[in-house]
């Protein structure tokens, strides 16, 4: 899976919990609780939903890891490439 | 031209004598075919089906019988049996339970008693149906029943080919088969390629195509039905008409096709409702195309009493356009 | 028989629109049961029957709007129920404060058995088999879609529709049903109540929730992200708890007295997104282990933002909880919602150093605020409700 595809993942669901929210104009850089306005239960489906749709764990000890965009690609391209090996 | 051989090649007919061709042209085509029956020689059939050929093919091949519908259907079995490809005529559906045994317990078996030894190839030939006002003994639509009979094939010719062209192909059958004819159509006239043979007994016919609700029937009700898709296309309905032909065994590939399509289904049967050809249908739809429904499956069928003598309510007895018009507005949840 | 009127649902609710039907006449219900969908200015709220009975008439059509208290269909009560059985009568006629629905008194309601026509616990909308497996393979939320077949049940070209939605600009996903001006005249309505008519008094209280995250970090790290628990829930269960031992915290105000709760509904207040908030009740908070509250609050939260939310569930909240969880500002004041006498404001979780034991030390702190009606309670007996769930946050695995 590629970064393209998981940005579109990702930013779908993100969608889901946000669906007024351009996702192309968002930062990639920036803190997604801050710039989409989400809270902790709609932070908790985003992970709950990646990880159905990904089939990846992801622990709550990583959830800092997840808060921008660029991150989350980053921390998911990982997990996949190793689990791929 | 192609299309003049084919214009000149069209006769106005109607379904009474689509039946006769059909009979004239198996007698004649095969030695081994001839048909008895009930007043079929002498009086002509008594819905004149069979009028003339007594004079025309012989009193060999066009046998009238006593008014034993046991008897004869029982000689007919055993002249198929014994290498004959006879075409016994019932007045009725009514009248046939009198040969239920012979139909049920004899033809019906025989390839599976005999283990195989011999088979019965017999046609039998009756009317069905009601409109004719003759009362709760001669109106009945029972071709729901024969279906139920593993070891016999039922046919439901509804236009003029079939009538004309189904009788050939089930004497070819190795096994007995009935050809139900509802009496209102006998009198129904239409156009009829002078070259009309044999058809296929096998498929259902997509008479009309729709994409909104599958209305499945067979016989009479094809009309009634084609007239109620009529009208309902005029409300922006666009209903597809199957008419099964064969009850026994029952094609349903073009069910299934038709209903995943249009993912609705009403089925317009004149027998009665409880324990009826329509209910198989509707659980075979259930069984197999489930996923596909959009709405419960609707059902025309005839009121449950006998077949009433007064033409207003044996009217209202049976499957009418306006009662498949309203069974499909309310599948569709249309006002 | 007994009238099943329109409900008052709000302080300020006059009238409501009758949106669709889920029972037809025939039918049988049971005490619980979902029978109808009225749009409000809360949104569309799935009315409960409390009368078990067989649906004798509807007397109002969908798409009608007709005052509080106007007959909506004629439920016939089991054996032989008299007419108009007081405590069957459903809330009340006058658009007075929203009445806890009054159960049917025991003592005249004898049990009939249960009968086994009688509908599914929860009466699900009518989706055609077509309907539900295309919703399932493109991902669609059924609850989001409105059904357009026989008996309104959703078809396959509702679902089609509702797949054309999900791909067309986002400002058309917002549910049909929420109408989030409708919304704020009603917030406006209750806060502009609330701060006339009630005495608010303000306590606030730093709790030490160190225990409680590493508690959590411990319980999350084994479990997937469907069965995590957030600090939210702990907080709730906290001041569910707390409130079982105060009781003048928890109940209405009406008719110039305190009417203390029997049970403890947590009403959770839940902004939407666009500008939308609405505070419907957790039931019975206190009984529920931490599993199955989370699970019922996510469920809520996931129901209120697609407008979904069932008519117990707005009048019954008994004390009202806002929680800010990780982000946003340190401590909140809530305004009472009436007629409840509380609210609890729980702050987003900050470090803060901290003295244990005469050290200093970093700790996760939170600032729990408290709101109540001053002609119910005095600051003392607050105090101590705060301090309670203070203590009761202490000890997570209690919870």
């Amino acid at each position: 899976m590629s970064d393209i595809d998981i940005r579109k993942v990702l930013q779908e669901e993100l969608n889901n919990i946000a669906p007024e929210v351009d996702m192309a104009s968002v930062d990639p850089a920036a803190d997604l609780r801050e710039v989409i306005d989400i809270d902790s239960m709609d932070f908790l489906n985003f992970i709950s939903a990646v990880h159905h749709r990904l089939g990846i764990d992801i622990p709550e000890i990583d959830y800092p890891k997840l808060v921008t965009l660029d991150g989350a690609i980053a921390y998911i391209g990982a997990k996949l490439g190793s689990s791929t090996t | 031209m192609q299309q003049a051989t084919t214009q000149s090649g069209i006769i106005d007919t109607s379904y009474r004598e689509a039946v006769r061709e059909a009979i004239r042209d198996a007698i004649k085509r095969d030695e081994r075919v001839f048909l008895m029956g009930e007043d079929i020689g002498r009086y002509g059939g008594c819905y004149a089906v069979t009028k003339g050929l007594l004079a025309e093919l012989g009193p060999e091949r066009i046998r009238d019988t006593p008014l034993s519908e046991s008897g004869f259907t029982g000689a007919g079995i055993g002249a198929a049996m014994a290498g004959m490809r006879p075409i016994v005529e019932l007045m009725t559906v009514n009248f046939s339970l009198l040969a239920l045994d012979q139909i049920l317990n004899t033809a019906a078996t025989v390839r599976h008693m005999s283990g195989n030894q011999c088979g019965v190839p017999l046609v039998i030939r009756m009317a069905t149906g009601a409109g004719r006002q003759l009362a709760a003994q001669h109106s009945h639509s029972l071709e729901g029943w024969y279906a139920h009979i593993p070891g016999l094939k039922v046919l439901t010719p509804a236009t003029l080919e079939d009538a004309r062209g189904m009788l050939w192909t089930a004497l070819e059958d190795p096994d007995p088969v009935l050809i139900f004819e509802n009496v209102m159509l006998y009198n129904m006239t239409g156009k009829l390629a002078t070259d009309a043979g044999p058809v296929g007994i096998d498929k259902a016919a997509v008479r009309r195509t729709g994409r909104d609700i599958s209305l499945i029937t067979y016989g009479g009700s094809l009309w009634k039905t084609i007239e109620a898709a009529t009208a309902l296309a005029a409300q922006g309905i666009e209903a597809e008409v199957i008419d099964l032909r064969s009850l026994r065994p029952l094609d349903d590939a073009t069910i299934m096709t038709s209903v995943t399509k249009t993912r609705r289904a009403v089925i317009v049967d004149e027998g009665w409702r409880s324990g009826s050809l329509a209910a198989e249908v509707g659980m075979r739809i259930v069984e197999q195309a489930f996923w596909a429904l959009d709405a419960p499956i609707g059902r025309v069928c005839s009121e449950e009493v006998p077949i009433p003598y007064p033409s207003h309510l044996e009217s209202a007895a049976i499957p009418q356009t306006p009662k498949i018009v309203a069974a499909v507005k309310a599948a569709l949840g249309r006002p | 028989m007994v009238e099943f009127r329109m409900p008052s649902l709000g302080s300020d609710m006059e009238a409501g629109t009758l949106v669709e039907w889920l029972v037809k006449p025939g039918d049988l219900v049971k005490r619980g049961d979902i029978v109808a969908v009225i749009e409000t200015q809360k949104g569309a709220i799935e009315i409960e029957t409390f009368q078990p009975g067989q649906i004798e008439q509807i007397l109002v059509n969908p798409h009608s709007k007709v005052p509080v208290g106007t007959p909506l269909a004629l439920i016939r009560a089991e054996r032989e129920a008299k007419p108009g059985a007081p405590g069957a009568a459903p809330p009340p006629t006058a658009p007075t404060p929203p009445a806890a629905p009054v159960p049917p008194s025991p003592a005249r309601a004898p049990v009939a058995p249960p009968s086994p026509r009688v509908l599914g616990a929860a009466v699900r909308a009518r989706v055609s088999p077509a309907a539900r497996r295309l919703a399932e393979e493109r991902g669609i939320d059924l609850s989001m879609v409105t059904g357009s077949g026989p008996a309104g049940a959703i078809t396959y070209a509702d679902v089609e529709r509702r797949l054309g939605e999900a791909v067309a600009p986002p400002e058309r996903k917002r549910p049909l049903w929420l109408d989030l001006d409708a919304m704020r005249t009603a917030i406006a309505a209750a806060m502009e109540r609330s701060k006339r008519e009630i005495p608010h008094y303000y306590l606030e209280h730093q709790v030490d929730v160190t225990a409680c995250e590493q508690w959590l970090t411990q319980k999350n790290a084994m479990l997937p992200p469907d069965n995590r628990v957030l600090i939210g829930a702990l907080a709730i269960k906290a001041a569910a708890l707390a409130a079982r031992r105060f009781p003048a915290f928890n109940g209405f105000y009406r008719d110039n007295k305190f009417e203390p709760a029997q049970a403890v509904h947590i009403g959770v207040a839940i902004a939407i997104r666009g500008g939308g908030l609405a505070a419907p009740a957790l039931h019975d908070a206190d009984q529920l282990s931490l599993d199955e509250l989370m699970s019922q609050m996510r469920d809520l939260v996931q129901r209120t933002r697609a407008g979904r939310i069932r008519s117990s569930e707005i009048s019954d909240p008994t004390l009202t909880v806002s929680s800010l969880g990780t982000r946003g500002v340190e401590a909140l004041y809530g305004i009472i919602y009436p007629p409840q006498v509380a609210i609890i404001g729980f702050g987003k979780t900050v470090a803060r150093p901290w003295v244990i034991d005469g050290a200093i030390g970093p700790r996760s702190v939170i600032t729990v605020t408290l709101s109540a009606d001053h002609r119910v309670s005095d600051g003392h007996a607050g105090a101590l409700f705060l301090a309670e769930i203070g203590k009761l946050l202490q000890e997570p695995s209690k919870l």
